[in-house]
């Protein structure tokens, strides 16, 4: 299983052994991640979910529909590096992914 | 001393909860009791991809085992709380164990509302509330092909959608002239009945069923005007009615759900309450509301378990809202009431465009199909109360969050 490593608004590394298949939302919602709130359950609705991606790991990770990135453009601080995390699917190349939770989730 | 929390109900507003209960510290013993045997889990994928088999039964709890065991929230689940002495802070349990609290809180939730009509009890008539009742649904759908939905709302709808995509020929029956008519505009219901239809599934509106007929199990719907429909199974989707009678019960004020203020305290001091079964204030639209949302019990329980550690917080927050029918995402921020202008943004033949509401020139909801800009930009207008330019919202080309 990809190991991956979500920093935590705290600055707390957590390091998660997530299976292959589903999305980097449900290994955090899963393993208690801090500051992952994921209300809609991964239907691209909340923006609970946002991540900031190691830019190294950005281009592996595939392109956002349009409906990620319009609902990245009012989230809290949007990045060049972010994702929603429940619109990414954890695969086997994902081993050593870095990610950071925002301080804050949702509109505004 | 708080030493002890008793949760009553762990649907999206109890786990929510009891996780922030821990993660604010609370160090004595939290209880979350549920009638339901399952650990907590989502509701709105029961309609959607549950119920098409899309997603597994393993992701739907919000939580897995290790996490509770972890915080140390102790769940009764298959367990029923049947009575509340609220003088001597204690619920009783089917079965008769009783639960001293310190703390109450009520997360209920809603129930389906029955039908009433002649032949609602044959067999084939289902409802839609719980993982029980789609695994019900689903064995009855492997083995029909005709599929009536009473109610033409967003479960009645999403379910139509999800069974259309299993193969099944499928009729919505709704009582109004539109389906979704309580909750979105005309133009919004239009591009629905449409979509909807563009796949194959009757809609009939104005149809008043009077009577359900068949010999063993649900044969045909019989509605006012005369007209029969076949029918294999029959999916109700006529709305939910908050579970209030445990607080009523015990003699709390409850009318259309478990009268709370904005820090979802009851008449009781010692008993709050969250989620479906609440009718709470908002001051930002200045009225009081039952909302049925995951942001709404989200945010309620929240606020609830602060307040559960004397935090004297309220919950005041723009509501939101989504539903998915096929390949359209209807998403909705603020609560379309009282408005005094209703604005289309965007042509519905591109299906994607939004509904803008004004209330005295303040943008209070906004209801956007396929459009997450305006949505995510909706909700952050609406919670800053900010005026809006009419004429600059009806320009499609104009980001929403420029109009102003
Ligand atoms: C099919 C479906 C689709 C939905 N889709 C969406 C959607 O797309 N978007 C959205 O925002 N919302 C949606 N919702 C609504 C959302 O799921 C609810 O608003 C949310 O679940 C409310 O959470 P709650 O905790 O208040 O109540 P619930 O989730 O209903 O939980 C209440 C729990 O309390 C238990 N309980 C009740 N009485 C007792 C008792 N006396 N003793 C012990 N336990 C008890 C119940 O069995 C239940 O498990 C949907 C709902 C359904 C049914
Ligand atoms: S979980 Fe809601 S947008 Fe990702």
């Amino acid at each position: 299983m990809p190991r991956i490593t979500f920093i935590e608004p705290d600055g707390f590394r957590r390091v998660i052994n997530a299976p292959v298949g589903i999305t980097l939302m449900e290994a955090a919602m899963q393993n208690g991640v801090q500051g992952i709130l994921a209300l809609c359950g991964g239907a691209c609705a909340c923006a609970t979910c946002h991540v900031y991606v190691d830019a190294a790991w950005l281009p592996s990770l595939g392109d956002k529909e349009e409906m990620e990135e319009g609902m990245l453009e009012c989230a809290w601080e949007p990045g060049e590096n972010s994702r929603l995390g429940c619109q990414v699917h954890i695969t086997s190349d994902m081993d050593g992914l870095e990610v950071t939770v925002p301080q804050r989730q949702g509109a505004i | 001393m708080i030493s002890t929390i008793v949760i009553v109900g762990g649907g999206q507003a109890g786990a929510q909860a009891a996780d922030t209960l821990r993660r604010e510290g609370f160090a004595g013993r939290v209880l979350l009791v549920c009638e339901e045997p399952l650990l907590p889990y989502q509701r709105p994928p029961l309609s959607k991809k549950y119920l098409s088999g899309e997603l597994a039964a393993d992701r739907l709890p919000f939580r897995h085992r290790p996490f509770y065991d972890e915080h140390r929230i102790e769940l009764k689940l298959g367990a029923r709380a049947v009575s509340l002495d609220p003088r001597a802070r204690r619920v009783e349990l089917a079965g008769g164990e009783a639960l001293a609290y310190d703390r109450l809180l009520l997360c209920l939730g809603a129930a389906a509302r029955r039908l009433t009509c002649p032949g609602a009890e044959l067999a084939g008539v289902h409802y839609l509330r719980s993982l029980a009742d789609v695994t019900a649904i689903q064995a009855a759908i492997k083995a029909a092909r005709r599929v009536v939905i009473i109610g033409g709302g967003y479960i009645g709808l999403e379910t139509a959608a999800t069974c259309r995509q299993m193969g099944c020929e499928v009729t919505v029956l709704e009582l109004a002239d539109r389906v979704l008519n309580r909750v979105a505009a005309p133009v919004v219901s239009q591009f629905f009945e449409h979509e909807h239809r563009a796949k194959g599934i009757e809609i009939n509106c104005n149809a008043r069923v009077i009577r359900l007929e068949g010999s063993d199990s649900v044969q045909r719907v019989m509605c006012a005007d005369g007209s029969e429909i076949r029918a294999d199974v029959v999916i109700v989707g006529v709305g939910a009615a908050a579970n209030s009678a445990l607080a009523s019960e015990a003699g709390l004020a409850c009318e259309n759900g478990i009268i709370v203020d904005e820090y979802c305290r009851t008449q009781d001091e010692a008993i709050f309450a969250a989620g479906d079964c609440t009718n709470h204030p908002s001051p930002r639209f200045g009225r009081r509301v039952r909302i049925e949302s995951v942001d709404n019990a989200f945010e309620q329980a929240k606020t609830a378990a602060l307040n559960l550690l004397d935090r004297n917080v309220t919950h005041d927050r723009v509501p939101w809202f989504w539903s998915d029918q096929f390949d359209c995402k209807l998403l909705i921020a603020g609560l379309a009431q009282d408005f005094d202008q209703q604005i289309l943004r965007g042509d519905p033949a591109s299906r994607s465009f939004s509904v803008c509401y004004l209330k005295g020139g303040e943008l209070i909801a906004v209801e956007a199909i396929n459009h997450s800009k305006d949505y995510m930009a909706a909700r952050k207008l609406i919670a800053e109360r900010t005026h809006m330019c009419p004429a600059k919202i009806s320009d499609a080309t104009l980001p929403l969050k420029e109009a102003v």
